[in-house]
């Protein structure tokens, strides 16, 4: 480079830069790569939008204050949702708090009180391996030890204990994303002055990462809302007329209903399953716009 | 806070100047080593620190100057690859002794760091936030905590109309004196300050460096800077640090005007760091 600016001490160094000008070239390469990123957005929004139209153009019909109140029937027209959309809802106000107290007090002991050695290096290892585990392996894992071992039987608490393992990584590697985002000074901060690391856990750490924690712990839930495999593993009915009563009842929940639904003949019964597909999906829709909600909320810069 | 008004009121009714200068010293450090993992950061450091006087620690970037007031108050235990050798004693008591509470040290020897890190929470919530560790839940005593430590660090005119006011609200400057209140209102023994103006402009650092003059009344402060026209104007000692080890410690004057040591006196006009 030496050589070369003495050598243009003569000429301008505009010159050297602007000579045999590989511009086109460049520009069309850029023009190349904004066509590919820009057609793998339109293709899966286009794929999105036309599962979104065929399902309320097939679902909407069937969408009545009747669906809300039968429970599963032989007659697609007395077919309702009664008893999945219960089960749903038990179920998440199982797994919710199950899994927030497993996943966050996972969280926080890996981040604030473990020291880095081989150990905690293998745990952390497993857990972002567990969020790739298959979802029947959970199922299979449930219906083993709830099941079986522990004899919970087909039950709520089951369920509810097997979804919570299976989302359970998701939180806790989202739960130390958002730990991690405290400021080291705002913890140096409280412990200079003495604090214990749980006074400043409490104080100082969980209240600047709780929107994250709160919004990858219902993302992580709106995973489990949607999830089949597991629970058709450990034996959640496809066909109950009646209304959990406890945590120890069995339940259905809203896509084993679908699934069933779709697996009939009757094309009857195809158009109540879009029909659930739909509250299905604002029930999705409602929970993520929580969690963004709580995002925009409470974020704070620092 | 109250106790330090007490020592105020003591000084105006006899003498000044024999019980400030008591010739105790806060800190005795005896053959300190640091290493971070393989490198070792600190060597064989010695160094008393008196009572009541503003100790400044000079030295280029990367000297060791940060690590040495962090591991006063064992924040470097905060880094897990640490390992220390030799011994720390604060008020004759061995800090790094087993039994030797951290928090307690913590309790008696504040920390204002480079940059100012109030919590994103209220002035008034920011200067509380030691006491109620502490165990203050008193709403008139921790008002007048409040009022104390901002009267003490020449924060309160600015802001005593609205202390529910976001801390991140302060210019810097501010910010960095709310960060000194919130650590007299555990009422310290020793403040520590690491390169506490570095972040800020000459006027926040005139203001910071005043009352630093002020704060001597009442506190034994260690200081890190690595603006050697800083260490002149505000401290009665210094210590040169290089490469993790004390090349020079002695009174102000003498460092700035007749160093002992070629090297310090190279530092001192600028030739090198």
């Amino acid at each position: 480079m030496k050589e070369v600016s003495q050598e243009n001490t003569s000429g301008t160094p505009t010159e050297y830069l602007s000579a045999p000008s590989n511009l086109p070239k460049r520009e069309w390469k850029n023009r190349l790569f904004r066509t590919i990123f820009a057609t793998a957005v339109i293709f899966s929004l286009l794929m999105l939008l036309i599962l979104i139209i065929r399902i309320i153009t097939q679902g909407i019909g069937s969408i009545d204050w009747q669906l809300f109140t039968n429970f599963a029937s032989r007659h697609p027209d007395e077919a309702g949702l009664k008893a999945p959309l219960i089960g749903t809802i038990w179920m998440m106000a199982l797994t919710g708090p199950i899994s927030f107290v497993l996943g966050v007090g996972t969280a926080i002991y890996l981040e604030e009180y473990a020291k880095p050695n081989r150990f905690t290096t293998l745990i952390q290892t497993n857990i972002s391996n567990l969020a790739g585990v298959p979802s029947v392996v959970f199922g299979l894992l449930g219906l083993t030890l709830f099941v079986r071992e522990l004899s919970m039987g087909r039950s709520l608490i089951a369920g509810a204990l097997t979804m919570s393992l299976l989302i359970l990584p998701i939180i806790v590697v989202s739960s130390q994303e958002a730990l991690r985002a405290v400021p080291a000074e705002l913890k140096q901060a409280s412990y200079a002055m003495g604090a214990t690391t749980w006074q400043t856990i409490f104080k100082v750490v969980l209240p600047a990462s709780v929107p994250g924690i709160l919004t990858g712990t219902i993302l992580a839930l709106s995973r489990a809302i949607g999830e089949t495999a597991p629970l058709i593993m450990i034996g959640a009915l496809t066909y109950i007329a009646f209304l959990p009563e406890s945590i120890m009842s069995q339940f259905t929940v809203m896509p084993i209903q679908i699934f069933n639904w779709t697996n009939r003949p009757q094309e009857e019964f195809h158009m109540v399953a879009a029909a659930g597909i739909i509250v299905l999906l604002v029930m999705l829709l409602v929970m993520n716009s929580i969690a963004v909600w709580i995002r925009n909320k409470f974020q704070r810069r620092f | 806070m109250l106790a330090s008004q007490e020592k105020n009121t003591e000084y105006e009714d006899n003498t000044t100047i024999e019980t400030k200068k008591t010739g105790n010293s806060v800190y005795k450090v005896d053959q300190l080593n640091l290493w971070y993992g393989e490198d070792q950061a600190l060597k064989n450091i010695e160094l008393d620190i008196p009572e009541q006087e503003v100790t400044a620690i000079i030295g280029p970037s990367g000297c060791g100057k940060s690590t040495f007031i962090k591991t006063l108050n064992r924040l470097t235990e905060m880094i897990p690859s640490v390992k220390t050798s030799g011994g720390i004693y604060y008020r004759n008591q061995d800090i790094f002794d087993k039994k030797y509470k951290v928090e307690l040290l913590r309790t008696k020897v504040g920390m204002v760091f480079q940059q100012p890190n109030p919590f994103p929470k209220s002035i008034y919530e920011n200067i509380v936030y030691g006491p109620k560790i502490h165990g203050i839940k008193d709403k008139k005593v921790l008002d007048e905590i409040v009022e104390n430590s901002l009267k003490g660090a020449a924060l309160w005119e600015e802001v005593k109309d609205d202390l529910k006011r976001n801390a991140f609200g302060l210019s810097g400057g501010q910010q960095q004196r709310l960060c000194i209140a919130r650590c007299l209102a555990i009422e310290p023994d020793v403040l520590l300050m690491d390169e506490p103006t570095s972040a800020l402009d000459p006027i926040s650092t005139l203001k910071i460096e005043e009352l630093v003059q002020e704060l001597k009344k009442n506190y034994s402060i260690i200081i890190v800077t690595h603006n050697m026209q800083q260490a002149g104007r505000i401290s009665d000692n210094t210590a040169f640090f290089l490469n993790g080890e004390v090349v020079e410690y002695d009174q102000t004057d003498k460092i700035f005007s007749s160093p002992d040591d070629k090297r310090t006196e190279d530092y001192i006009s600028g030739r090198f760091g």
